[in-house]
């Protein structure tokens, strides 16, 4: 009698259902892959075959890369960071004063503060690709088209990035200061600015980041610096000058990343 | 000289935080509030920078009545209360003395304290303010590297350079311990002597209200169940405004 009771009150782990409910998912997952090798035909005989061209594209096209095409690697690679220096730059004095606006701490002002919202959440959908394509459309070829697309681009980052610290803040300075009769904008340099100013360095230096990559990738298009040069490189079948670029591409990004990460775990 | 009359407090929640008080409190005196939590204390106390408004009645801060204060005439108004906190609202990345000119602010033009311009009198003011309650030697550390009695005293002293009428403090020693208790209290009662301040504390321990106050106001539920010098209270006065015995948490010691 004892026994059967203890039996029935059988005391689990997890809820019941729950190893059904995994099992659901599961199936779930392993079909949505299922369904993406079928669309796009991979197999891993393609994968292999794929490896002696890979080590001939290496080895024999991109050794030894040209040394005599340093100094213009160089030149370009620079204007490559020039450009993300100063669209990061626009972009960390743009986004600075919109962050109170975008944030329901400080802005109670509904109307503003969705509208902006709005705005943010456009700019952020469009692929910074189609931006500069449209820029190139309007201001022409070259590092300008590059620079304004980057710009409205990584400044709507920077707010929301950074717009979420801002409402997370201690509330209770900002009680203080009104408190003792500071206007709005005292309580914003006073209150809110010390709160998040080492957030948003650090952010601004993740966007350097970001952008450094980035302005590579907007060169294929049209928007000037070493991207570019590698295009032009590709379409000339250049590529033991493409194994130069590259090689510099990477010591510069790793170099530019080391440094911003070192910075940013110094002030958070 | 602050005077509430018939002044009533509801929530939004419905809850009747302040049932038609009448009270005056006169220039220089310190005042210390005991109740239980939930009597209305805080509120009392907040009514008269308006952080709360009243629902009906009229509180007159220097003959002047505050409900009817438009936004800037209110900064104007608070400019002239300092406040205490529980938890000392320190700006904690700031240094003791940036977060000690906080206090400055109301008095200073908005673009001048924007780029952290401030008369040189004024940055005396602080400091000097700052050596009253013992911690001038820490005017250029961050705030949060400061113990919990320092950063309260770093308020005090934020709240003197107001140059205030009325010092407002909500429940001040409530996150300290007992001797730390005692010390912060001991500043804030000398420094509101010396410049003839108008002092409001809210306390929740007996001994400390018996050993500070000048005044003593009971509250319960919303109503004044006491007010009389403290020459006039005793142990009784507290299960009176209590109801109930006084219990062993209700006296800090220490001292």
């Amino acid at each position: 009698m004892e026994k059967s009771t203890a039996k029935k009150n059988k005391i689990r782990l997890f809820k019941p259902g729950t190893s059904f409910k995994i099992f659901g998912v599961v199936l779930a997952v392993l079909s949505l892959y299922w369904a993406a090798i079928n669309q796009t035909q991979a197999s891993l005989n393609r994968i292999l075959s794929s490896f002696p061209i890979l080590y001939r594209m290496l080895v024999e096209d991109f050794f030894p890369p040209d040394f005599s095409y340093l100094p213009r690697v160089v030149s370009q690679l620079v204007e490559t960071f020039n450009i993300a220096l100063l669209s990061t730059t626009l972009a960390a004095f743009l986004a600075f004063p919109m962050l109170f606006f975008s944030s329901s701490t400080v802005n109670r002002n509904p109307l503003s503060y969705s509208g902006i919202r709005l705005v943010m959440t456009v700019v952020r959908s469009i692929p910074n690709i189609i931006m500069v394509v449209l820029m190139v459309a309007l201001v022409g070829l070259g590092p300008v088209s590059g620079i304004i697309a980057l710009t409205v681009y990584s400044a709507a980052i920077l707010i929301k990035l950074t717009s979420e610290s801002v409402e997370t803040i201690d509330k209770r300075p900002i009680q203080a200061i009104k408190a003792m009769g500071g206007n709005t904008l005292q309580t914003i340099a006073y209150g809110v600015v010390p709160q998040i100013f080492p957030v948003y360095l650090s952010h601004i230096l993740y966007v350097l980041e970001v952008n450094l990559k980035a302005s590579v990738v907007l060169g294929f298009v049209g928007a000037g610096g070493i991207g570019q040069l590698i295009r032009r490189q590709m379409s000339l079948f250049r590529y033991d000058r493409l194994g130069l670029i590259i090689f510099v591409l990477f010591l510069a990004i790793s170099t530019i990343d080391y440094i911003s990460q070192t910075l940013r775990s110094k002030l958070v | 000289m602050i005077e509430f009359n018939g002044v009533s407090v509801t929530y939004p929640t419905g809850v009747k935080a302040l049932k038609n008080i009448d009270l005056a409190i006169n220039k220089g005196e310190f005042v210390v509030v005991v109740g239980m939590s939930g009597a209305g204390k805080s509120t009392l106390m907040k009514c008269i920078n308006r952080m709360v408004e009243p629902t009906v009645g009229s509180l007159k801060v220097n003959g002047k009545e505050v409900t009817q204060l438009k936004e800037s005439q209110l900064r104007k108004l608070r400019t002239r209360i300092g406040i205490i906190f529980q938890d000392y609202n320190l700006i904690k990345r700031m240094s003791v003395l940036r977060n000690v000119m906080v206090g400055r602010l109301g008095h200073t033009p908005t673009l001048s304290s924007l780029i952290g311009r401030f008369p040189q009198s004024d940055l005396e003011l602080a400091m000097n303010n700052l050596k009253r309650v013992g911690i001038d030697e820490k005017a250029y550390t961050r705030a949060d590297y400061l113990s919990g009695g320092q950063q309260q005293r770093v308020s005090i002293a934020r709240v003197l350079t107001q140059q205030p009428q009325i010092i407002l403090a909500d429940e001040p020693v409530a996150s300290l311990d007992p001797p730390t208790s005692h010390q912060v209290m001991r500043d804030l009662k000398r420094v509101s002597k010396e410049d003839g301040l108008t002092t409001l504390v809210n306390l929740h321990f007996i001994d400390l209200a018996m050993e500070y106050a000048d005044r003593i106001i009971g509250m319960r539920e919303g109503e004044i169940v006491f007010d009389g010098p403290i020459g006039e209270v005793t142990e009784e006065t507290f299960e009176e405004i209590y109801g109930r015995p006084i219990r062993a948490e209700e006296i800090i010691g220490g001292q």
